[in-house]
């Protein structure tokens, strides 16, 4: 695995806050010269220490006034395949994550739409239509921070 | 307020937010300059407000991933900020979200391993003010991740 110094835990933080900065103006926040701070910051990426980034857009004003986290329950599992039901949740275009998770439910899915209506039009038609669906758990996404994470540990 | 050439635009930078200035402008149709006047305008609005870099925990030996799920106790009016403000000490908890709904509040929580996972869950999380009960989803596999809105 990777050893981290404390530069190079500056510069994931600084990336993770704003992943356009160059390495010019990385290094001079952080007392590097240029070349140094890319070769880190290649260290880094040929680590796979960054997944793709992510793009912060306004959803609200883009129209997705409603997110939902939706838990959901697979009804005859052994019947309809996960691979299957998978394939089929993934291919709608509303529903941006998908993760197989063990507990009291077999998936857990975010789901964007413009509004209520929108969202029910997207639940009724898409999402109780899957191969295989069973319980589901919906809960209205009121408010949303993201941490940095346990860089203080790594 | 948005025409039809900030949408392909915004449809293709999301679902390929590293992409180079040159490649997006070429698959969204417009020309470079088009591509920063209408990118510099999306930012003005406030409507791009953005490039996060994304770590890969995983790679760098946080190998376990649990959605916590928690009602509170709402007999105390003050159970959400201080439940929250708590929450945030903790430096393993990665997102922290609000809802309308059966669950009251989820944080994602990572670990480096099940045993740190265990001592995380029973010494600063359990311990977090006004929980009435807590139920954890373990990740097992990410099949679907994006930010991306059906533009």
């Amino acid at each position: 695995m990777i050893s981290l110094d404390d530069t190079d835990r500056a510069l994931i933080r600084a990336l993770a806050e704003d992943a356009t900065q160059t390495a010019g103006a990385l290094g001079r926040a952080l007392g590097l010269s240029q070349p140094a701070c890319w070769r880190r910051i290649k260290r880094l990426r040929e680590a796979n220490v960054f997944r793709e980034s992510r793009l912060d857009v306004d959803t609200e004003a883009l129209g997705f006034g409603v997110t939902v986290f939706l838990g959901v329950k697979l009804a005859t599992k052994g019947r309809v395949s996960l691979e299957d039901f998978e394939r089929a949740v993934s291919a709608i275009p509303e529903v941006q994550i998908v993760e197989h998770v063990l507990g009291l439910f077999d998936y857990r899915l975010r789901v964007v739409a413009r509004d209520i209506p929108d969202f029910e039009r997207v639940l009724r038609r898409r999402i109780m239509t899957l191969p295989g669906v069973g319980n589901l758990e919906a809960n209205v996404l009121l408010s949303e921070e993201r941490r940095a994470g346990p860089l203080d540990l790594i | 307020m948005l025409d039809d050439t900030d949408r392909r635009i915004l449809r293709h930078y999301q679902a390929e937010p590293d992409i180079a200035a040159s490649d997006l402008a070429e698959r969204a149709g417009v020309t470079p300059s088009t591509l920063t006047r209408r990118l510099e305008r999306l930012r003005d609005k406030g409507i791009l407000r953005g490039l996060c870099g994304v770590i890969n925990w995983q790679a760098l030996g946080w190998e376990v991933e649990v959605s916590l799920r928690v009602t509170l106790d709402k007999t105390q009016p003050r159970a959400f900020d201080e439940f929250i403000a708590a929450a945030r000490e903790v430096s393993e908890v990665m997102e922290i979200q609000t809802f309308l709904g059966q669950t009251d509040v989820r944080l994602a929580v990572i670990a480096r391993d099940m045993a740190h996972y265990q001592q995380l869950y029973r010494k600063r999380l359990l311990t977090l003010p006004h929980i009435n009960d807590i139920e954890a989803l373990m990740h097992v596999a990410r099949v679907k991740d994006t930010e991306a809105l059906p533009l």
